[in-house]
């Protein structure tokens, strides 16, 4: 689960990580008032303003802005508050932006880039750090990956204070008497608040001499939410896609896609597999929909619905592995669905597993429109076929 | 032959009581599996199943009574890394859980534990094992596998069973199939159940199943290159998939380049492996290398 900037600060500022600070404005009449509150509060004529979105690139997209005067402040804030941005991260609808982050403006020496994750093939977590921060880190990996320096943490092989020494090696911070602490710290927030991702792009240090956490991007382990009450409170649901949010409602794992061609499918690498056998045969999957390992009437009729919402969807494949499920109680399922939900996309079904054959029978003896299949291939050339 | 189940496997059951414990328990007793008893804290001496099975609080408890070889997890997310380290603590030799959705910090915990022990684990979030015609641990459906000469390996469940059905429909059979899971951290890797397969006479030949995020089957490939004399046909499922977004498992999310479908077929190709185009060609490139 994603959440904005300034919900990341607040998690690290609860793990004393010196942080920008400021204040967020949901509403146009707040923003005087909280303009006027952060620079007495912070000391700071000139502030910053942040659109808070969970898309990366707000700085290009022009959702950040740096406002040497309180009239600049007002403008900017008035500008972006509200502001449909539009960033590489956002695709080309962009993001309406519900709320922006008024900070103190800092004067910086030089800027870091911080990351804290998961290494699946070290086991690991893993500092990722680089002198070269603010910028696209990925492109820096790609130009002068020599500029991105690693350290692991394992509670048996690899020690946090090794790796801690190794950063600040690394970005020359010997002389910050608190530089230790912070990076404990950091990876304590990380740690304790079940963090997939903690990024800080960027780190800086102030011309005061300061380590300060400018920016903070934060990803939560979803299945850890329940021990994270606090956490799971930012859950921010404008900014989920309407059709994969109503699809968690059901239970139902969806992700929307550009194509034409719905599936539905249970169990998460057939249906990876069944949109991968769609463009095979030259069509464009619309979606990943994993109706999970029982399905049953309705998780069909709640997958027809969530797949049926996206308007771009012209055929409907449907791929069930019945394991511990009976196929024809599945092809049941199927049809009592089609009835009742009126359909007027053509829908392709191939059931295999248990009692295929009977379940093959019942479809096509029913008396609605289906088109049945014995193997994926089939299925996926019907499904193609009926929207070119 | 098979490898690390058979017949004889003495099973155990973590959450007997449970809905789907009991149920999947019901369904290995009759599929023949030598499941001996259960274990949901709480609930000791009650009997579970129609085969009346003992329930105990704890797995200490029930090893008192059992002596046993495995047990298999059926306990809620949150529980379920307390009950794969109470079954490391008891030193079971194979333990196989189920649950979906276990927090990743809390199987940091369980890969800790586990590599200071001489258990094995396999999944979290898995089918689990089946051995055709001998005995299933989990839930894969098993009247559709037949005895053969092919191991199976995977990271979904759906795709092992699909892969299974080939494999039997094109003649060849099976030996064992393992689920190995579909998280980011899991017991058992690719190359920990290719080295059972490599040692199993019985096994000519292995379908190996991957899919995108982690970079799993990459090590797989180099190893397989290095060390593995028997054909392999593998399929990686997600080449639609964009970066970024989970797609159903929680491991299945493509973060950097070496994790997409298109990076990894390329490995497994370089290094020698059979890649299938479609899922729907699993058993067939199987059988035309076994023929081979």
């Amino acid at each position: 689960m994603k959440i904005h900037e300034f919900q990341a600060k607040e998690l690290l500022s609860n793990y004393n990580v010196p942080i920008q600070r400021g204040h967020v404005v949901y509403s146009s009449n707040e923003i005087e008032k909280t303009i006027d509150k952060v620079q007495n509060e912070f000391n700071s004529d000139a502030v910053v303003v942040k659109a808070q979105i969970h898309a990366g690139g707000r700085g290009k997209g022009g959702g950040v802005k740096f406002c040497p005067t309180t009239e600049s402040a007002i403008e900017s804030a008035n500008e972006i508050l509200g502001m449909n941005l539009i960033t590489h991260q956002t695709g080309e609808e962009g993001k309406l932006v519900n709320q922006i982050l008024i900070t103190e403006a800092l004067d910086i020496e030089k800027e870091f880039y911080f990351a804290l994750m998961f290494d699946r093939a070290k086991n690991a977590d893993v500092f990722i750090v680089s002198t070269e921060g603010g910028v696209d880190i990925e492109e820096v990996a790609e130009k002068t990956p020599e500029k991105i320096i690693k350290a692991w943490v394992n509670n048996d092989t690899y020690p946090l204070e090794d790796a801690i020494n190794t950063i600040i090696n690394s970005l020359s911070l010997n002389s910050f008497n608190d530089a230790f602490e912070i990076f404990k710290n950091i990876y304590n927030c990380y740690s304790n608040s079940d963090c997939n991702l903690l990024e800080i792009n960027p780190l800086v240090i102030t011309e005061d001499q300061k380590i300060i956490a400018l920016d903070a991007k934060v990803d939560i382990d979803s299945n850890a939410l329940f021990r994270q009450e606090k956490i799971a409170k930012f859950h921010d649901t404008s900014e989920e896609d309407p059709l994969e949010l109503k699809a968690s409602e059901y239970g139902l794992n969806y992700i929307k896609l550009d194509g034409n061609v719905g599936c539905m499918v249970n169990g998460a690498g057939l249906a990876m597999a069944t949109m991968d056998i769609v463009k095979h045969h030259g069509g464009e999957p619309a979606n990943f929909l994993d109706v999970g390992g029982a399905a049953n009437v309705d998780t069909i009729k709640n997958g027809f619905k969530i797949i049926l919402s996206d308007p771009n969807v012209k055929s409907v494949l449907i791929n069930i592995f019945g394991g511990i499920v009976r196929c024809d109680r599945v092809a049941n399922g199927v049809i009592q669905a089609v009835k009742e939900l009126n359909l007027n996309v053509g829908v392709v079904v191939r059931l295999q597993g248990t009692n295929a054959k009977l379940a093959k029978q019942i479809l096509d003896e029913s008396d609605i429109e289906l088109i049945s299949a014995e193997t994926i291939d089939e299925a996926a050339k019907k499904a193609v076929g009926l929207v070119s | 032959m098979s490898i690390l189940l058979n017949k004889k496997t003495s099973i155990l059951v973590q959450g007997i009581t449970g809905s789907e414990g009991l149920f999947h328990a019901q369904q290995m007793l009759d599929y023949g599996s030598n499941v001996v008893c259960g274990v949901t804290p709480g609930k000791g001496g009650q009997t579970a199943t129609e085969n009346n099975l003992k329930v105990f609080n704890s797995i200490e408890e029930a090893q008192t009574e059992f002596s046993i070889d495995s047990t298999v997890i059926f306990v809620p997310p949150r529980f379920a890394a307390n009950a794969i380290l109470e079954a490391i603590n008891q030193n079971i030799g194979l333990i196989v859980c189920i649950s979906e959705g276990i927090p990743v910090r809390d199987m940091k915990k369980v890969k800790s534990a586990l590599d200071n022990s001489s258990s094995t684990l396999i999944g979290p979030n898995c089918p689990g094992l089946i051995t055709a015609e001998e005995s299933k641990i989990g839930i894969t459906p098993g009247f559709i596998c037949k005895k053969g000469s092919i191991g199976i390996l995977s990271r979904s469940g759906t795709l092992t069973y699909e892969a299974i059905d080939q494999i039997v429909n094109v003649g060849l059979g099976m030996t064992t199939a393992v689920g190995i899971g579909g998280d980011p951290i899991i017991g058992s890797s690719m190359i920990d159940i290719l080295k059972h397969f490599a040692d199993d006479k019985e096994t000519k030949g292995v379908v190996m199943i991957g899919e995108i995020g982690g970079s799993m089957e990459n090590e797989a490939a180099e190893w397989i290159k290095n060390n593995f004399n028997k054909p392999v046909v593998s399929f990686i499922a997600g080449q639609t998939a964009p970066k970024g977004k989970r797609m159903g498992h929680a491991g299945a999310i493509i973060s950097e380049g070496s994790e997409t479908a298109d990076a990894k077929i390329k490995i497994l190709k370089e290094c020698g492996v059979s890649v299938a185009k479609t899922v729907s060609e699993i058993g067939g490139t199987m059988l035309q290398l076994i023929e081979e």
